[in-house]
């Protein structure tokens, strides 16, 4: 294959190759092994926690694999048909949201997901003083018509009651005891 | 033998019923090879690339049933572009032609149009039995015509098929004359049914013995459904959505209470799964279950119903049953031949499964046999136990959700696993791969697989060598499967004439050359070479460019009928 490195080397054509690696990673195609194919590199033992975790909401962002797994996209079909769509609003926005639950793996993805959809910040959450440090407040509507605060049921349960997301803001919030 | 007059050879023949058996006793001398033909009854044809339609009629002329496949076996992950081939049409129509009693048509992986229900509907009046698999191109009014015109039918079997859904009219196309049915599988559609028609098609059916029904038949027609069906062996319950305090959930307990003879269930569509007690009483009965397209069953439901199966056989299930319930399955189905466990979360790509899930597994199960398994990780350790306590399986795939995944406890590759796994099973037909692997697997695979008939490799090994392992060492390979592995020219020309031992090489993101691919197709005329060249990346030039040119999809195949004459612009035929 010697003709073909010549060639790609006179027009640097490993510089737009289209890669299914992070940014920056094609440097480590050298070591370990003669393999050139679409792999996707592999997070180290010494990537810290953090690190880990944000590759790992990059590999569920970007584009899968072509064919991978290896199911049948009658199956596939068949299972994303599951989606539980709910609206979201916030006080003082213009107009309202709508944002599938069953996307996300837990409370910090889905206040993660709201913070960037509407431009807030929640603030921390805990059980004895609700969301700390922010004027903003994640509520919602459940089953019984009651607003509730974000996070204080476990997620499943949560998710099979959740009918509307609402962000409260201000003085309504204060309310739910976010200290401002 | 030769004394005997040809009716008695024929009665002889008449026990031998498998493909390959019969394909031995023809070969035996020109006499045999006579009789065999004119009696056999069953066709199977692998890949319908093959041999053509007319000289299949004509050296098998008392054919009534025919199975046929079509694209290649990636082509169910999005490998193959539509369009591609394998149309059943020109099959129906030169049977059709040469009057063949056709009774019976099973076909995976092909496109049918509705002119070809429609001719098939209208061209054989014995015409019995339609089994479809992973095909698409048909509506539901091809299938409207098979109802209408079909007189005898007994078996209308619709698996995983893409149907354009254009109303639920066909099923009262089935005449108020036909009593005839004993299978009918709709799961797969999507539109809505005829309810009434479908109640009414049921009561009239008393040889009804296997249904399976849409997302569109609701809990109370399920019900009316049971009650007129008692005899039914196999039930696909189609939505399962209800109120346990309804007074319709209890008229289903008593309607299951009436099926004792179901052994085979699936569905569950669409479900809430806490009612699923309903179903306790038939669990004890069942043989196989499939769980697989209910994603809303899981945990402690899920674990509660797997509890009363003890005779289970076959189970299919999403992985949200995790290892904890594997070891359900392990302690509760001593009977277990065929597990599969698919992914619930294949966007996400975080399996609920892991190795112990799997073990536990092979140590309960003892007469497994077939497996397949899509995992969040694996590690060797697993695998050789796992081959220690089950040495029996036919089939073993493995599926890790990462593909490249190592070890992962010793961060490894996984050769040594599967070289286990080769190792201990004897008898084993089919391989699938995945994780960490290099040479030395392939090394293993050549060395112990000899009866491994079908292998599929995707990220794997290091050089031309590991391909080179597997053509050299196994012996009776049928298929062989390769996606995203460093296998070049050397590999694929290694030995060429072990292609015409084989039905077909699929070769994908490898680094074979077009330059190769025309070196073998010259050299094996009997051979389709195909190139797939969407987006037309390649240009066909010739020269000492072909080399520089590497093929991003290649499949061949061993042929009689020469170049197909229905490929599409983007498929080379070298």
């Amino acid at each position: 294959m010697e003709g073909g490195v010549a060639y790609e080397q006179g027009l640097n054509l490993k510089a737009t190759e289209l890669t299914l690696g992070l940014p920056g990673t094609g440097e480590t195609e050298g070591q370990g092994g003669v393999r050139n194919n679409n792999k996707r590199p592999m997070p180290t033992s010494e990537t810290n926690e953090e690190e880990s975790q944000a590759l790992k909401a990059a590999d569920r962002g970007r584009a899968q694999i072509v064919g991978w797994p290896p199911i049948r996209s009658y199956r596939k079909n068949s299972l994303q048909e599951k989606k539980m769509y709910v609206k979201v609003s916030m006080d003082g926005a213009p107009y309202l949201r709508k944002i599938d639950l069953k996307v996300y793996r837990g409370y910090p993805e889905l206040l993660k997901a709201l913070e960037a959809m509407f431009k807030f910040a929640a603030g921390v959450y805990s059980e004895r003083e609700g969301y700390k440090g922010s004027e903003y407040v994640p509520t919602y509507e459940d089953k019984d018509g009651d607003w509730m605060l974000v996070g204080d049921v476990p997620w499943d349960m949560f998710m099979s009651s959740c009918k509307r997301l609402r962000i409260m803001k201000g003085s309504e919030a204060r309310g739910l005891g976010c200290g401002v | 033998m030769n004394y005997f007059p040809d009716e008695v050879l024929e009665h002889i023949f008449d026990f031998v019923g498998s493909h390959k058996d019969r394909n031995s006793v023809s070969q035996v001398c020109k006499l045999w090879y006579r009789i065999e033909s004119y009696s056999r009854q069953k066709v199977f044809v692998g890949n319908c690339y093959a041999i053509g339609p007319e000289r299949v009629a004509e050296r098998f002329s008392g054919l009534k049933s025919i199975t046929l496949k079509g694209k290649p076996h990636f082509a169910d992950f999005n490998l193959v572009p539509p369009d591609w081939g394998g149309f059943v049409y020109p099959w129906i129509e030169a049977f059709a032609r040469s009057r063949v009693g056709l009774e019976e048509l099973r076909l995976k992986r092909m496109v049918v149009s509705d002119e070809s229900l429609e001719l098939l509907s209208r061209s054989f009046p014995n015409f019995k039995s339609l089994v479809l698999v992973s095909c698409e191109g048909f509506t539901t009014d091809g299938l409207a015509a098979v109802a209408a015109y079909c007189r005898q039918l007994k078996e209308l079997d619709l698996q995983e098929n893409d149907v354009e859904d254009h109303r639920g009219h066909w099923l009262s196309c089935f005449p108020e004359s036909s009593t005839s049915l004993v299978s009918l599988n709709f799961a797969c559609l999507k539109g809505d049914i005829n309810l009434p028609a479908l109640e009414r098609l049921v009561a009239r059916s008393p040889n009804l013995k296997s249904l399976r029904l849409s997302r569109a038949v609701p809990l109370d027609v399920l019900q009316r459904i049971l009650i007129r069906a008692p005899q039914l062996l196999d039930l696909g319950v189609g939505s399962y959505l209800h109120d346990p305090d309804s007074e319709n959930y209890n008229k289903l307990v008593t309607a299951i209470q009436k099926c004792k003879s179901v052994r085979s269930l699936s569905g569950f569509l669409d479900v809430a799964p806490h009612c699923l007690s309903a179903f306790h009483i038939i669990c004890p009965n069942l043989t196989s279950l499939n769980l697989s397209y209910a994603p809303g069953i899981y945990d402690n439901e899920l674990i509660k119903l797997l509890r009363h199966c003890h005779k289970l056989q076959r189970l299919w299930i999403l992985d949200c049953i995790g290892d904890k319930g594997l070891e359900v399955v392990a302690s509760t189905c001593k009977d277990l031949e065929e597990l599969r466990v698919f992914p619930s979360d294949p966007y996400v790509g975080q399996a609920a499964v892991t190795e112990e899930g799997l073990v536990a597994i092979s140590r309960g199960c003892q007469k497994l046999n077939s497996i397949l398994y899509f995992c969040q990780q694996m590690t060797n350790a697993a695998l050789i136990t796992v081959a220690k306590n089950c040495p029996n399986f036919v089939r073993f795939r493995l599926c890790i959700l990462d593909p490249t995944k190592p070890d992962a406890v010793t961060q490894q590759p996984l050769d040594e696993g599967f070289g286990a796994i080769v190792q201990a099973c004897k008898d084993l037909k089919r391989l699938s791969l995945s994780g960490l692997l290099t040479d030395q697997v392939f090394l293993y695979i050549g060395m112990y697989a000899e009866q491994l008939e079908m292998l599929s490799i995707a990220f794997a090994g290091d050089s031309d060598k590991g391909m080179q392992y597997v053509l050299k060492g196994c012996k009776k390979l049928r298929k062989l499967e390769i996606r995203d592995s460093p296998f070049g020219n050397a590999a694929l020309l290694m030995d060429v004439a072990k292609y015409e031992t084989m039905r077909s090489l699929w070769m994908s993101s490898c680094e074979v050359t077009l330059g190769g691919c025309k070196a073998l197709a010259k050299r094996m005329p009997g051979l389709n070479v195909e190139i797939i060249n969407e987006n037309d990346q390649m240009e066909f030039v010739g020269g000492c460019d072909d080399d520089r040119q590497k093929v991003e999809k290649m499949y061949l195949y061993r042929t009689l009928a020469g170049q197909r004459r229905d490929a599409p612009e983007f498929v080379w035929t070298l």
